[in-house]
């Protein structure tokens, strides 16, 4: 039954495979597997394949469409991408993981019920936090579990959830709705903790940058852009969203000027782009799915392209802090270039794919005459220059000399760099191309001269005031708070100040359990056993022997107290 | 060795200042741009001469400022967490 046949099986087949496959047929495998898996993307019709019955629910594996072939393309892309980046560095159970991770995002890309949905939403939960193990450092070990249990607490939300709405509606089928009674609330709970929404937004920040250098790339793409896919396949025009969206707009901006740690940098700015996707989920229009589809697919390839850029100099280098790095530009050519085109990609600099994606989101945003929303947009445009446009090359490839004089990237590092830079400028360039693949016909011109102009003195004034304020952005060796806080530092102390409060009450409580039990002792040993050794005369009062009449006595006592109280 | 001691390129005070220049030049040459082709406002103000430069600039402005303070009140040292659990 081919219709049943989710792509998805190909990558999980691939990732079972490379544990017992060695050398160039573990390479072929790594590398093949994706591309077997986009073209089996491509395979896939629009609309329902077929459905199975489980239980009394009809189970839809394969559902096609426009947006859902978009996101699988580009998560397919991403392994291939990735798998060619990581292949000669990482470790086999970090590739296998790795795909079966890719495995859980195409299967939800094409998921056509909630059911299915759910399964391979916990099969990316289990080996995501495989992935971030894969790190390898007792840091890495923590902030994995730390990771582990957030998804399983969203995916416990996103269950009860579904569960809700199948005993509501008796239909498990995927379609919009909005936040209205408490079991969409639950579905929109689990799906924004994916999204690293407000509050619960500190695992990512905590967990990408404790992964391998190699690991960081495959987290940055599939979890949050799932949760993008599935937002707008059940929330769109959710009102609640473009606050929610523009919250994490601002807070990624923040956060990341607060940061050293390179990797944590750019993980702060995924929140921040998811934010511009989230709030177009919430805008709901035509223009704002098709632009939130748009970006979430150029996303995709300029934060993977910016995190291979810090991966190379992680591993070239062994650091991962703005304070200890700098100058690399000499040594690292190929590296920086790619880097800067991920920069300007992400600040939506012309002829980037930045440019032509996130510009639909703050024209739908315009278009519905929403003037504060348009504002922050702009705003955080220029906040992306600033965080993630400059400061991130800036620190790692130029600021000061370090004095380090690292290596390029090597060739497989540098290829997997290339494919995605010369991507980034071809969405850029020819918008048309991936015009055509969003789920609603495109009638938008990314390019006018008023709006290039508009765009340059945004983002080159943002540059302006980056360089002036640069004494006020002084690398700090600091981790900042989150809320995370509050179950890393927070809740330890107050379990131990509640056991400092208890530990009087414990110990009375103790000694009273020792005279109890030593009380019982001495009862047992008066009236059951055998006090001195196993030869001796003398016995407690019903270890002794009786006579045997004594013996009857007492069960004729015993009897007729029973027909007594038997009357009674 | 001698490689490694010289001054980098962008590290010279010459190449440094024409860079500043050439930066200047730019940033000019983007502002008047807007005489010559017409930016469209959807909601007038940003139709203004020059605002998106203005605004660009005075929205990092706040946006580093309040960094700075939200900073003084969230930073803490790197090893903070390191006592709680086993960070490394």
């Amino acid at each position: 039954m081919p219709e049943l046949f989710s792509p998805a099986l190909i990558m999980i087949v691939a990732a079972i495979a490379i544990g017992p496959a060695r050398g160039h047929l573990r390479t072929a495998l790594v590398l093949l597997a994706p591309l077997l898996t986009l073209w089996a993307v491509w395979q896939v019709p629009d609309g329902v394949q077929d459905t199975v019955r489980f239980l009394s629910y009809q189970i839809e594996p394969v559902e096609g469409g426009p947006l859902r072939r978009l996101f699988a393309t580009v998560f397919a892309l991403m392994a291939f991408v990735g798998g060619l980046y990581a292949f000669r560095l990482a470790r086999w159970y970090e590739l296998a993981a790795a795909y079966a991770y890719a495995a859980g995002a195409i299967g939800v890309s094409f998921a056509g019920d909630l059911i299915t949905l759910f399964l391979y939403w916990e099969l990316m939960a289990l080996f995501s936090t495989v992935v971030v193990w894969c790190g390898g450092t007792p840091a890495a070990r923590a902030a994995g579990i730390r990771y582990a249990i957030m998804h399983l607490l969203g995916g416990v939300v996103l269950k009860v959830g579904i569960e809700g709405v199948v005993v509501g509606t008796g239909s498990i089928q995927i379609r919009p709705m909005l936040a209205q009674d408490f079991n969409s609330w639950m579905i929109l709970f689990g799906i924004l903790i994916n999204a690293a929404a407000p509050p619960l937004s500190a695992w990512l920040a905590d967990a990408y940058p404790e992964s391998s250098p190699t690991g960081s790339v495959f987290l940055s793409a599939f979890t949050t852009k799932t949760a993008v896919l599935a937002l707008l396949l059940l929330f769109p025009g959710e009102p609640v969203l473009i606050g929610v969206g523009l919250f994490m707009v601002m807070y990624g901006i923040i956060y990341a000027l607060l940061e050293n740690d390179i990797r944590r940098i750019l993980a702060y700015s995924i929140v921040n782009q998811v934010g511009f996707m989230v709030c177009a989920v919430g805008i709901g229009t035509e223009l704002a799915l098709n632009g939130a589809a748009a970006h979430a697919f150029a996303h995709i390839l300029y934060k993977a392209l910016l995190f291979m850029s810090a991966g190379v100099v992680i591993y070239r280098t062994g650091k991962n802090r703005c304070s200890e790095l700098g100058g690399l530009y000499q040594t690292m050519p190929l590296t920086t270039v790619c880097c800067i085109i991920g920069a300007l990609s992400i600040s939506s600099f012309p002829l980037t794919s930045g440019f032509t994606t996130k510009s639909m989101i703050s024209q739908a945003a315009a278009n519905q005459d929403l003037l504060w929303v348009y504002m922050m947009l702009t705003a955080a445009s220029a906040g992306v220059f600033l965080h993630a446009g400059i400061k991130f090359p800036w620190f790692v490839f130029f600021q000061r000399d370090s004095g380090l004089r690292p290596k390029d990237a090597p060739w497989n590092m540098a290829l997997a760099m290339l494919i995605f830079s010369v991507l980034c400028i071809v969405i850029g360039v020819f918008p048309q191309w991936i015009y055509q693949f969003l789920p609603y016909p495109v009638d938008y011109q990314a390019y006018s001269a008023g709006k290039v102009v508009f765009y340059l003195q945004l983002l080159l004034f943002s540059g302006l005031a980056f360089f002036l304020l640069l004494p006020l952005m002084k690398r700090t060796e600091t981790v900042s708070l989150d809320v995370d806080w509050l179950w890393r530092r927070a809740a330890p102390a107050v379990i131990a100040w509640l056991a400092d409060f208890v530990r009087p009450v414990q110990s009375a409580f103790g000694r009273f359990i020792e005279a109890c039990r030593e009380s019982f002792a001495s009862f047992a040993v008066r009236y059951l056993g055998q006090p001195h050794t196993a030869d001796s005369d003398e016995h407690g009062l019903f270890a002794r022997s009786w006579r045997i009449g004594t013996t009857a006595l007492w069960i004729a006592i015993l009897l007729s107290a029973y027909v007594l109280v038997y009357y009674i | 060795m001698s490689d490694d001691r010289r001054v980098q390129f962008l590290s010279r005070p010459r190449v440094i200042r024409r860079l500043w220049w050439l930066f200047s030049v730019v940033l000019a040459l983007t502002v008047m741009a807007q005489a010559v082709f017409y930016v469209k406002g959807y909601f007038i103000v940003d139709g203004w001469f020059g605002f998106g430069a203005v605004y660009g600039f005075l929205c990092c402005l706040l946006m580093v400022l309040l960094a700075r303070v939200l900073g003084a009140v969230l930073k803490r040292p790197r090893g903070y967490y390191r006592e709680s659990d086993d960070d490394a």
